[in-house]
């Protein structure tokens, strides 16, 4: 479980997480919803230990990592996979080595296990045989799966998607949402958090919604209580409305 | 009315400006000294990267080998040439090939192997590594537990300090070697003569001098292209920006650096 109590996080003059208290659930796919600016990357960084809070804890799986040195963030960081935006492949390698990258930095593995681990993910997320392949022979959707399989190919326990569908045509962005949940039913400890803009695929896909709002949070629940809800700030996001009473800065 | 600005109003912001600067750029050298010294600590950390240090040291050396030699040969022909026009004239001649040795060893051979690998190799590390830092692939490496001064820094500033020595023996030789064929052919010098004064005026400690500079030089420019990849931001321009700064910022750290070494040899 993933908990974020009471942090605020300030940026020269801007506050952009502003004494949130929020729960992730263990071995759930949490999507975290919120307009640009809100804090949703920031957000992801803070459970990575990539952002310290400028106030309050970070407890993952019961341990406050707000203190922690690099060193041992480093080793923590171990247990996450993540899939970014842009998938953030490694030019210089293969997609093959992009998949083992995390299996040759952090595990004794053989070459040719390694391989096999490769072939196999990249089979899980429907690219097999582009080993060989670099990165920039491949789709923007193609790009997005080698992302995934990297994740996936260390068996991390929890997994951050960082708007895993954007700027993805709608079957890719199905192929992908389909992926996120097969991943996460495939393995019943797996806890995934994905941040995202898309509604649909965010109530398709989530066990729990968490939707961010000037810093804090909105509102926390089921997929269900997202569509019964009445919060107008709510209603306004999913209508895709410029007048209400969400504020645009 | 307007009211007339006193000299301290002209002057306070004036100062505050000055001091705004000074201490923006002690901060610099702060964090500068701060990235040495993690840069050092992961150096002689685990894991030992032989196969990216070699990869690196294929492209800062060998790949260097071409435009080290040619450049070499010619500087080392337009110095002769110039040299020996001015020894003419008062029949030193004979000490072409002994001037040139020593010039090119203690000072030549260090600074232009330097810029030439700042130009070609330090060049390509920062805009390779602020590419990757704006694609978010730093990030990524950084999420995967893999800290980037270990895996992307090292190798190239080992690499860099290791074959800048080797690149300016290169460009030693080739200088010579022009400086020679100069002599030979066109103001006639004989060969004995040659090399008879170069033995008795460039030492063994020349030679150690300019490849002292050249050590120092392979550090200042893998770790001045690396530092300036990895504060690169926004886009491709800021790759742009980031390389060109690490350039000009190369070379007039070299033409700094230079200045002092050479101080510190003739004084000690």
């Amino acid at each position: 479980m993933i908990e974020f109590k009471n942090v605020t996080k300030i940026f020269g003059s801007f506050r952009v997480l502003d004494e949130l208290d929020l729960v992730i659930p263990r071995g759930k796919i949490t999507v975290i919803l919120g307009k640009s600016g809100e804090g949703k990357s920031v957000t992801i960084k803070h459970i990575m230990g990539l952002l310290k809070p400028t106030s309050g804890r970070v407890v993952v799986d019961g341990q406050d990592i707000t203190e922690w040195d690099e060193p041992e963030l480093r080793e923590y960081r171990k247990k996450f996979g993540m899939l970014f935006q842009m998938a953030a492949l490694f030019d210089s390698l293969t997609v093959g080595e992009n998949v083992m990258f995390p299996l040759m930095e952090h595990t004794q593995m053989k070459q040719a296990e390694m391989q096999a681990r490769a072939e196999e993910v990249l089979r899980d997320v429907g690219l097999p045989d582009i080993q060989h392949r670099y990165p920039q022979e491949l789709s923007t959707g193609e790009k997005k799966r080698v992302g995934l399989a990297r994740a996936l190919s260390h068996k991390p326990q929890i997994i951050l998607y960082d708007e895993p569908t954007t700027g993805m045509d709608p079957l890719v962005s199905e192929m992908i949402d389909k992926l996120i949940s097969d991943v996460s039913q495939k393995s019943a400890d797996l806890t995934s958090v994905v941040i995202s803009h898309d509604l649909k695929a965010a109530l398709d896909i989530a066990d729990h919604v968490v939707m961010l709002y000037k810093g804090r949070v909105q509102l926390a629940g089921s997929p269900d209580e997202f569509r019964k809800t009445k919060d107008p700030v709510i209603r306004q996001f999913f209508a895709g409305k410029v007048e209400g009473p969400m504020e645009f800065f | 009315m307007r009211k007339r600005r006193s000299l301290s109003d002209w002057l306070a912001p004036t100062i505050t400006a000055i001091g705004h600067r000074m201490i923006g750029v002690i901060e610099s050298c702060g964090q500068f000294l701060l990235y040495i010294k993690q840069v050092l600590r992961q150096t002689f950390a685990r894991p030992f990267r032989r196969k990216l240090i070699l990869q690196q040291m294929l492209f800062i050396g060998y790949e260097s080998t071409f435009i080290i030699l040619l450049c070499g040969f010619f500087i080392g022909a337009a110095v002769s040439l110039q040299v020996g026009t001015i020894f003419v004239i008062f029949g030193g001649q004979s000490m072409l090939g002994a001037v040139n040795a020593k010039a090119l060893a203690r000072e030549l051979s260090p600074l232009m192997a330097g810029f030439l690998i700042a130009g070609r190799g330090g060049a390509a590390i920062t805009a390779e590594i602020s590419t990757m830092k704006v694609s978010e692939q730093i990030d990524a490496m950084e999420a995967m537990a893999v800290d980037p001064l270990s895996y992307l820094v090292v190798p190239r500033v080992i690499a860099s300090i290791l074959m800048l020595p080797l690149l300016v023996a290169l460009f030693n030789l080739t200088g010579q070697l022009a400086s020679y064929f100069i002599a030979r052919f066109i103001f006639g010098i004989d060969e004995a003569l040659f090399f008879d004064k170069m033995a008795k005026v460039v030492m063994w400690t020349d030679i150690g001098a300019g490849l002292q500079k050249a050590l120092v030089f392979g550090a200042i420019i893998g770790l001045v292209a690396c530092r300036y990849g990895l504060k690169a931001s926004g886009g491709a321009k800021g790759v742009g920006k980031a390389t060109t700064d690490a350039v000009v910022s190369i070379l007039l750290a070299l033409l700094g650096v230079d200045f002092l070494i050479t101080y510190l040899q003739i004084v000690w």
